[in-house]
């Protein structure tokens, strides 16, 4: 087994790392504090978010508060697993090199 | 090359982690100046205004400008510590005003008004032997509730609280002493580890 093997593809793009270190510490985060957080365009988060979603990483979950939608994202058991994992594969990464 | 990129992302993992959940600019020296207006109040209210020697009765004048006394303190505790923090984030350029403070706030009332309310309540049935007891600990308890959405060590502050509000309960009649410490002077040693910590940062 080569140490690259746990390093999850879907987690090697700054964003979608941001996004899933976000949802690892908050129960849920919305879409406008997401953005404000990670400083990025409205297209470029939804595209991400996205990508994570199909991945079923995290859940989506879209409301009205009045008139306005409310968008929530919530990382999945499974997408929690996987980040830890990619997380070890990066320190083991590290640390052998040294 | 590739090892650094992963350091990077290491790096940025965790500040996200913290800047996401934590709310960082607390201000130390709005914490010693919430002792002091604490003591200042509780100065002004045992010379002029508790009763020596018997109780207080709830229907009294003194009793209510006791009560005016505790609402100043806190009002003069919260807009320090509100203007303080604020100038303390935009110097960090952090916002004082998102999701983290919101859910700072709304764990630190919860307790805080559970036991403000009570408290009164008891008040009403003229139950007054406790009442500087339930203030420490329903205020430890606050803290210790919102002390997950803030760095550093106030859930210690809480504990503190806490048990020098249960300390109190088993000693009846000395509640008026243990508010002083507890308001006053740990709210000024707490406020200054802050502070001197924020000097060496």
């Amino acid at each position: 087994m080569g140490l690259i093997d746990n390093i999850n593809k879907l987690f090697d793009h700054r964003i979608r790392l941001g996004i899933m270190s976000i949802l690892m510490v908050n129960e849920d985060m919305d879409f406008n504090s997401l953005k404000a957080l990670l400083n990025i365009t409205d297209g470029n988060l939804a595209s991400h978010t996205k990508t994570l979603e199909n991945a079923n990483y995290i859940l989506v979950d879209k409301s009205f508060v009045g008139r306005k939608p409310k968008t929530k994202y919530r990382a999945t058991q499974a997408g929690k697993i996987a980040f830890k994992k990619h997380i070890d594969a990066l320190e083991n990464l590290i640390h052998n090199k040294n | 090359m590739e090892q650094k990129k992963y350091i990077d992302d290491l790096s940025e993992i965790k500040n996200l982690m913290q800047r996401s959940s934590r709310f960082l600019s607390l201000s130390g020296l709005s914490g010693i100046l919430a002792g002091v207006y604490a003591i200042l109040g509780a100065i002004i209210g045992y010379l002029f205004f508790l009763p020596k020697g018997e109780y207080l009765v709830s229907s009294s004048w003194n009793f209510k400008i006791i009560v005016l006394l505790l609402i100043s303190v806190a009002f003069l505790s919260v807009t320090t510590g509100y203007l303080l923090t604020y100038k303390k984030a935009k110097k960090n350029n952090e916002k004082i005003w998102d999701i983290t403070t919101k859910r700072l706030l709304v764990s630190f009332l919860v307790p805080l008004v559970t036991g403000g309310i009570y408290i009164l309540i008891k008040l009403n049935s003229q139950h007054y032997g406790l009442t500087g007891s339930l203030m420490l600990i329903f205020y430890g308890l606050a803290l210790v509730n919102a002390s997950k959405y803030t760095l550093g060590n106030i859930k210690y502050l809480g504990y503190a609280e806490i048990v020098l509000g249960l300390v109190c309960a088993a000693l009846p009649g000395y509640g008026f002493w243990f508010w002083i410490v507890g308001f006053g002077f740990f709210h000024i040693i707490y406020g200054s580890l802050i502070y001197f910590k924020e000097k060496q940062a």
